[in-house]
């Protein structure tokens, strides 16, 4: 009887040293924007390396920096770059991978009208600073030669929760409106001068779909997959382009030459003759070295099968995948990776 | 502690001589205990009964019952100071950030910056004070309507499917009601009550123009809907308490039925009422969702209800989760002491009310 128990009580320890070799369960937290497609990357690569389990949690990306800042989480998600404060502050050190790309386009409910809207960034910087405030003002109708344009007043819509979208768009605006710098600045929540604010992608967009004669912004995907009207946004070039994968992925191929080597990068109004202005990479956070090495191991593992599969399957969800340029970057610095 | 009495019995001839002392349990016990104890020849004497039996049969097992009890309860009590302290604390010592920086102008300032770190939490106070109070206002004259209606004046095939349906709008959770709210009275607020409410009411300036359905009032409209079920069913019950003969000696002074219930009835159920309404305006005060959705989420002080506005909880929940840097989450968390100290502060200027009327009526009565 005592042998048995004594058999069973090693065997017991015996696999309970196996295990953690065996089976992997990392946890991640982080934005909301990149969710869907990381829960479909995580699911696939859980299947293709039995015993690992990737759990993300999608939890806002400030929430993602805490908790990764702390080394509650094995890795952290955000889609704003961290600032100097906040790496400084941060218990490990933590590297930016970006992941995807995404964009924000400019919404509107003008009943009648077919047409679709030009903006460029001043003029929408201009209307949530309240200098615009009639859908027939002279700068809108010059964007737009031969649409009658009503004599409205609009109704601008912002997102009132805090979000990686706020971060996009109030960072696109400041950089091509002084005046929106100055009186607003960027950051994933700020203080609108006028409007109504809304929570989430679907809070604006029903809030704009509900509304006439309003204006205002959600995210690239959603308004793809809601079948939304959004408007053409004149790009650094001076060119008028239309959000899609393509001119987003653009945008990042145009802000490639200039990467850093933290990825830490802007791509907002970024050069380049097709790319899309509202554009922003998403990033993983990774600790380096990670607390646990075997931990450690996966990500790096993960990280290289993102790179050779899970790219390709970005565009199919409608994010704009990275551009080559970027890839090859992203691969040389994750070998460099403990 | 008293011995249990054991009742020596003369040595059964099956039994074995080593077991002399065995005692004879109740036939309760006797079922209880195991059996191979009875027949086995090595049965331990004397074998005594079961502690708990011990206990129970113990003189003084009342005393100490009753001493267990109220010190239980008493422990029970005092975890809701516990709690209280515990919630306070950690508000506090997490805030510690924006008390430093703010001080007493937190409360006083109408600035909410995230970009420059300049944060003042008065737009959200006015917003929750206002739209509860509002709320409190449209609710309070609907629900005892409904209440003196069921009590009195309603035939009884209606009474049931009415009360019914007065409890089933306290069971809808806060979302659904933040979804209608959305969907239902943001349009009807902004396409037809709202000309209607400006054309008469507009030159009040509560009801200027532009109006996009989602503001102040449509908040109000939506807490008033969803506190209107408590302040109900309390005020319903608590007049029904009302002893019958206090009705009937107010009609046999010649008394009409308005009056009955006037002098008979909501006299002598106002403690109660106010009470229902203090439960409803602390709902209200606390609602996030809902009101959320609706109220247009805008930090900024108007008289006008067309303007939309803001409430802390709302704040809180918008933001939180993506506060970045330590003072602003230190902001949010101090939004969340002033909530707590606008609940406690409303609740005991109603109880002061309350307090100053009824010692009124004492003194005028006697």
């Amino acid at each position: 009887m005592k042998t048995k128990l004594l058999s069973l009580v090693a065997m017991a320890a015996m696999t309970a040293s196996v295990l953690p070799a065996v089976a992997q369960h990392l946890t991640g937290a982080g934005g909301t924007f990149p969710n869907p497609i990381y829960q479909r990357w995580f699911t696939e690569y859980s299947k293709a390396h039995p015993g690992v389990q990737i759990n993300y949690q999608s939890v806002g990306s400030g929430a993602g920096i805490r908790q990764i800042s702390q080394g509650i989480v094995d890795f952290g998600a955000s889609d704003g770059p961290m600032t100097d404060k906040q790496l400084a502050d941060s218990k490990q050190k933590l590297l930016h991978i970006p992941t995807v790309l995404g964009a924000v386009v400019p919404a509107y409910n003008l009943p009648g009208l077919s047409a679709e809207l030009k903006f460029s960034g001043d003029v929408i910087a201009d209307i949530y600073l309240g200098k615009i405030t009639k859908w027939n003002d002279p700068r809108i109708a010059k964007d737009n030669p031969g649409v009658s344009l009503p004599n409205h007043p609009i109704l601008p819509v912002y997102r009132s929760d805090g979000s990686g979208t706020n971060y996009i768009f109030t960072d696109y605006l400041s950089k091509v409106s002084p005046d929106f710098k100055q009186k607003i600045g960027s950051a994933t929540s700020v203080q609108w001068p006028g409007g109504v604010g809304q929570k989430g992608n679907e809070g604006v967009a029903g809030m704009i779909r509900n509304s006439p004669f309003s204006f205002g912004y959600v995210e690239l995907i959603y308004a793809e997959s809601n079948k939304m009207l959004f408007g053409v946004v004149k790009n650094a070039s001076g060119n008028w382009v239309k959000a899609s994968t393509d001119s987003v992925s653009a945008a990042a191929a145009g802000a490639a030459k200039a990467m850093p080597a933290d990825y830490r990068v802007s791509i907002t109004n970024a050069a380049g003759a097709d790319a899309y202005p509202i554009s922003s990479f998403t990033w993983l956070l990774i600790p380096d070295p990670s607390k646990d090495a075997a931990k450690g191991k996966v990500l790096h593992d993960f990280l290289q099968w993102m790179l050779d599969h899970g790219e390709a399957e970005a565009s199919s969800m409608t994010y704009a995948p990275l551009p080559p340029a970027v890839i090859k970057m992203v691969r040389k610095t994750i070998t460099a990776i403990h | 502690m008293n011995e249990p009495k054991i009742i020596p019995l003369p040595p059964v001839p099956e039994e074995p001589p080593s077991a002399p002392h065995r005692i004879t349990p109740s036939p309760m016990i006797k079922t209880m205990l195991p059996q191979t104890e009875m027949g086995s020849p090595v049965a331990v004497a004397p074998v005594t009964p079961s502690a708990v039996r011990m206990f129970l049969q113990a003189k003084s097992s009342g005393r100490m019952a009753d001493g267990a009890f109220a010190s239980l309860m008493v422990v029970c009590a005092l975890s809701i100071f516990a709690i209280v302290i515990l919630i306070v604390s950690v508000l506090v010592s997490h805030s510690q950030l924006s008390i430093k920086a703010f001080g007493w102008h937190f409360f006083s300032t109408r600035t909410w910056d995230p970009v420059s770190g300049d944060f003042g939490a008065l737009p959200f106070i006015y917003g929750t004070v206002l739209s509860s109070l509002l709320a409190v206002l449209m609710a309070v004259p609907l629900a005892l309507a409904t209440s003196i209606f069921l009590l009195d004046i309603c035939p009884k095939f209606l009474q049931a499917p009415i009360s019914f349906l007065t409890e089933l709008l306290a069971a809808i959770p806060s979302v659904v009601y933040g979804l209608w709210g959305v969907f239902v009275l943001v349009p009807i607020i902004r396409d037809q009550a709202g000309p209607v409410l400006e054309k008469y009411l507009g030159w009040t300036g509560l009801f200027v123009e532009p109006n996009f359905g989602v503001n102040m009032f449509a908040a109000s409209v939506i807490l008033a809907i969803m506190i209107f079920p408590v302040i109900s069913s309390i005020s319903r019950d608590v007049m029904r308490a009302v002893p019958v003969h206090q009705r009937e000696a107010v009609l046999a002074l010649g008394a009409t039925r308005w009056e009955m219930l006037r002098i008979g009835v909501l006299r002598n159920a106002r403690m109660g009422i106010i009470g229902s309404v203090i439960l409803g305006l602390g709902r209200a005060l606390g609602e996030t969702i809902a009101v959320t959705m609706v109220i247009g989420n805008h930090a900024a002080i108007m008289k006008n209800l067309f303007a939309p506005g803001y409430t802390l909880a709302s704040v809180i929940a918008n933001e939180f989760s993506e506060a970045t840097g330590d003072l602003y989450l230190s902001a949010l968390i101090e939004i969340g002491l002033a909530l707590f100290l606008v609940t406690i502060i409303v609740n005991a200027i109603a109880r002061l009310l309350v307090w100053a009327v009824v010692r009124d009526n004492a003194g005028s009565a006697h």
